[in-house]
């Protein structure tokens, strides 16, 4: 069986590495034990242990999972420049993209589920023995996208993986189609995310028809600015090979999806302060702060200045081309877009409530550390599954009886296949 | 005049001390049945917390399944707060459309209403479906009201706006639900069935009146002061981690009996009935009062009213 190959060899893959690897991994699993604790707690005492009120019903779990969706969808700038404008570089990379999405997409949905007050109905949603209120609820239809994006990566990927280790092309003609459906599909899961705030005419915040514009243009900033810090580490610890070239694409659509974001901002700002009346009333405090309450002012502004700073050194090229300045470029676009389009955007929707009471939020450290767990997770999750393909998609790891062959269509590694053993492991 | 002085019961201030009275509560729950095997089923038997997990959305159940479930609810409450309640299913009758009116001018802010209601529906004592807001005279605009407003009244200057659930006849927090665990019943009550939500509490985003409570922790309720008659869609204890919301009282008015705010309000502001019902009071004060609706241009189509004498 050529499967269970597959996965005794995955298996045996992720076992193996250096110390630095292993490292890493105790890390990741010190970081779920961490928020497992911290879960556990919760499930015992209730939603009790967070921050949340009444008044501010979602925080931190939320804003994450808002982030992490974004994140998940980004992965088509990799995917589209690889297929509908054939760019070999990026095909060689394709791959990473997919999993990327592929542990954004579990986060997302884990933060969903440690949000819940009664994680033990989660069968309740399943049609059949449960009830789905598809195509009403736009939770309902989250919920949809984000399983079937799920699927759909982990399908394509697994495929491509799959047919390599069994030393074989993959077939174009048979995954293509699939391909194409997750470009929309990707588009549509952070659409319909923004639908879910934007659907509710209560909340004025969140009221509006550029959320979901919003959303895709700061998720195009956030995702490759993540990829480009993945690719950079993955390119220092194996041979994948990750061309300069791949770096730059993915700066170029930081950058221009950069500049759209922070214009859409100053549209917000200038269409609800204008003229400013009660609409106005939760980006003020937002913003500046609301009859002394001003809790979030330090977060918009932390993120306002981060996303500056990131465009200012992505727009000026001779700053752009210093490694260092691009990394920490990267990292001021994730960490801004965090913010802002996770607790910038969740809260302020609850701060004035629909009847105009103002009770202010800050996550607390219970769920400071099950978000960590989940983190902890995703990344253990990316770390696992790279782990395991980047061998198989530099030609190092086969079935055993077929000899290495070079890979070819997608995520066919430029290098040659010459060691059968795994260059991390050496 | 009365002099009433009521404490404010869910500032932010004391934010912290309720949540610790939440945790409090539930120590005391798992005390009171840390004896024997039970402990290990969250104080009940195996076969009903067997039953609990697998029982059905209430719209799904069969008769038969109902009574089964009302028993069970009954056992519950006799081994968790030692009461003998009586869990009923009252079906809505034809013909009949709850609705509710508040005549503003009559409402002094005693807050009579907003306790009965506690009482009545065997509410946590850090919940309040009522919210009485004490508006400056001359405005609608509830950010310049005052939730949590202290010391005799009424005041100069001031008038009061008594909010609680509208039963939207398009609820918004009906569409918001992802597995139909709120609807409209059909004499135009919202209710949730408070053993099929989990809590995600999209439907507390969607209200545009605040009108949706969530069990963050185990309800606070104090055994002594239960009221034992209870409707399952309406006031019996419920668990934690789901949301509620005011029902209209389900379990008096499907009996003909007002709501326990209207029976408790001594100004005599409150007016309901039924809407169907050409000769109710309720239609009478809908077609000679100068009424209006809060943020009717959301379109949820509320069926509680406001008005002032003129």
């Amino acid at each position: 069986m050529p499967l269970l190959e597959l996965f005794r060899d995955s298996l045996n893959e992720m076992r193996r590495g250096p110390l630095l690897y292993w490292m890493w991994v105790i890390a990741l699993l010190a970081m779920i034990a961490f928020g497992l604790a911290s879960y556990l707690d919760q499930l015992q005492q209730g939603l009790v242990v967070t921050n949340m009120t009444n008044q501010v019903s979602w925080g931190f779990y939320v804003a994450n999972f808002t982030f992490l969706v974004g994140v998940a969808a980004a992965a088509v700038m990799l995917v589209i420049p690889a297929y509908i404008f054939d760019r070999k570089d990026i095909k060689d990379v394709v791959l990473m993209g997919d999993t990327t999405a592929i542990a954004a997409v579990t986060m997302a949905m884990l933060f969903v589920v440690v949000d819940l007050g009664r994680p033990d109905r989660f069968w309740h949603m399943i049609p059949g023995i449960g009830r789905f209120n598809f195509p009403t609820s736009m939770l309902a239809w989250d919920v949809v996208v984000l399983i079937g994006y799920l699927l759909l990566n982990f399908g394509i990927s697994f495929y491509i993986v799959y047919s390599h280790y069994r030393g074989r092309q993959p077939r174009l003609a048979l995954y293509l189609p699939f391909v194409l459906i997750a470009i929309f599909w990707a588009i549509s899961i952070h659409t319909v995310t923004a639908f879910l705030y934007s659907a509710n005419s209560g909340r004025i915040f969140w009221h509006t028809s550029l959320l979901a514009p919003r959303f895709i243009a700061s998720a195009f900033a956030s995702g490759p600015a993540l990829m480009i810090l993945g690719l950079k580490l993955i390119r220092t610890f194996s041979r994948y090979p990750v061309r300069h070239s791949v770096i730059d694409h993915l700066a170029l659509t930081m950058t221009v999806a950069l500049q759209i974001t922070l214009f859409f901002l100053a549209v917000g700002l200038f269409t609800d302060f204008y003229n400013e009346g009660a609409h106005a009333s939760s980006i003020r405090y937002l913003f500046f702060g609301l009859d002394g309450h001003a809790a979030m002012r330090r977060w918009i502004w932390t993120a306002l200045s981060l996303l500056l700073t990131a465009v200012a050194i992505l727009m000026i090229h001779p700053l752009k081309q210093s490694g260092a300045l691009l990394n920490l470029a990267c990292v001021a676009t994730a960490v801004g877009v965090w913010i802002e389009k996770g607790m910038g955007l969740v809260i302020p929707g609850f701060v004035p409530t629909p009847t105009g009471e103002i009770l202010e939020y800050a996550p607390n450290a219970t769920e400071v550390g099950i978000s960590i767990g989940v983190w902890g997770i995703g990344l253990l999750l990316f770390t696992l599954l790279a782990k395991a393909a980047i061998p198989i998609e530099c030609g190092a790891l086969r079935r055993a009886d077929r000899p290495p062959a070079p890979a070819g269509s997608r995520g066919g590694a430029a290098v040659p296949a010459a060691s059968p053993t795994s260059p991390e492991s050496s | 005049m009365r002099k009433h002085r009521y404490e404010a019961t869910t500032g932010q201030a004391d934010h912290a001390r309720r949540k610790f009275l939440k945790g409090i509560g539930t120590v005391a729950v798992a005390a009171g049945t840390a004896h024997g095997a039970r402990a290990a089923w969250g104080g009940e038997t195996l076969g009903d917390a067997f039953a609990d997990f697998f029982q059905k959305h209430y719209q799904r159940m069969t008769p038969a399944e109902i009574q089964e479930t009302l028993r069970r609810i009954e056992r519950k409450a006799k081994r968790r707060y030692g009461v003998d309640m009586q869990c009923s299913n009252t079906p809505p009758r034809g013909g009949v459309v709850f609705g509710y009116a508040i005549n503003i001018s009559k409402c002094r802010g005693y807050r009579d209403c907003v306790h009965a209601c506690v009482k009545e529906n065997n509410l946590s004592r850090d919940t309040q479906y009522i919210r009485v807001v004490e508006m400056p005279q001359g405005s609608l605009d509830l950010a310049q009201g005052d939730h949590y407003f202290e010391g005799e009244v009424p005041k100069e200057g001031k008038y009061y706006l008594p909010l609680q659930c509208m039963h939207c006849d398009n609820p918004p927090c009906v569409k918001a639900c992802p597995i139909d665990a709120t609807w409209m019943e059909p004499d135009g009550i919202v209710v949730v069935d408070y053993d099929w939500c989990f809590g995600c509490r999209y439907c507390m985003a969607a209200c545009p009146y605040s009108a949706r409570f969530f069990n963050w922790g185990q309800p606070d309720l104090p055994p002594e002061e239960i009221n034992p008659d209870t409707h399952y869609l309406g006031n019996r204890p419920r668990p934690k981690g789901v949301v509620e919301k005011c029902h209209f009282c389900i379990q008096r008015t499907r009996n003909d009996r007002p709501p326990a705010c209207h029976a408790a309000c001594p100004t005599g502001a409150r007016v309901f009935g039924n809407l169907l019902d050409p000769d109710s009071e309720i239609r009478y004060v809908l077609e000679n009062k100068a009424v209006f609706r809060l943020k009717e241009e959301l379109g949820t189509e509320p069926k509680l009213w406001y008005f002032r004498d003129t």
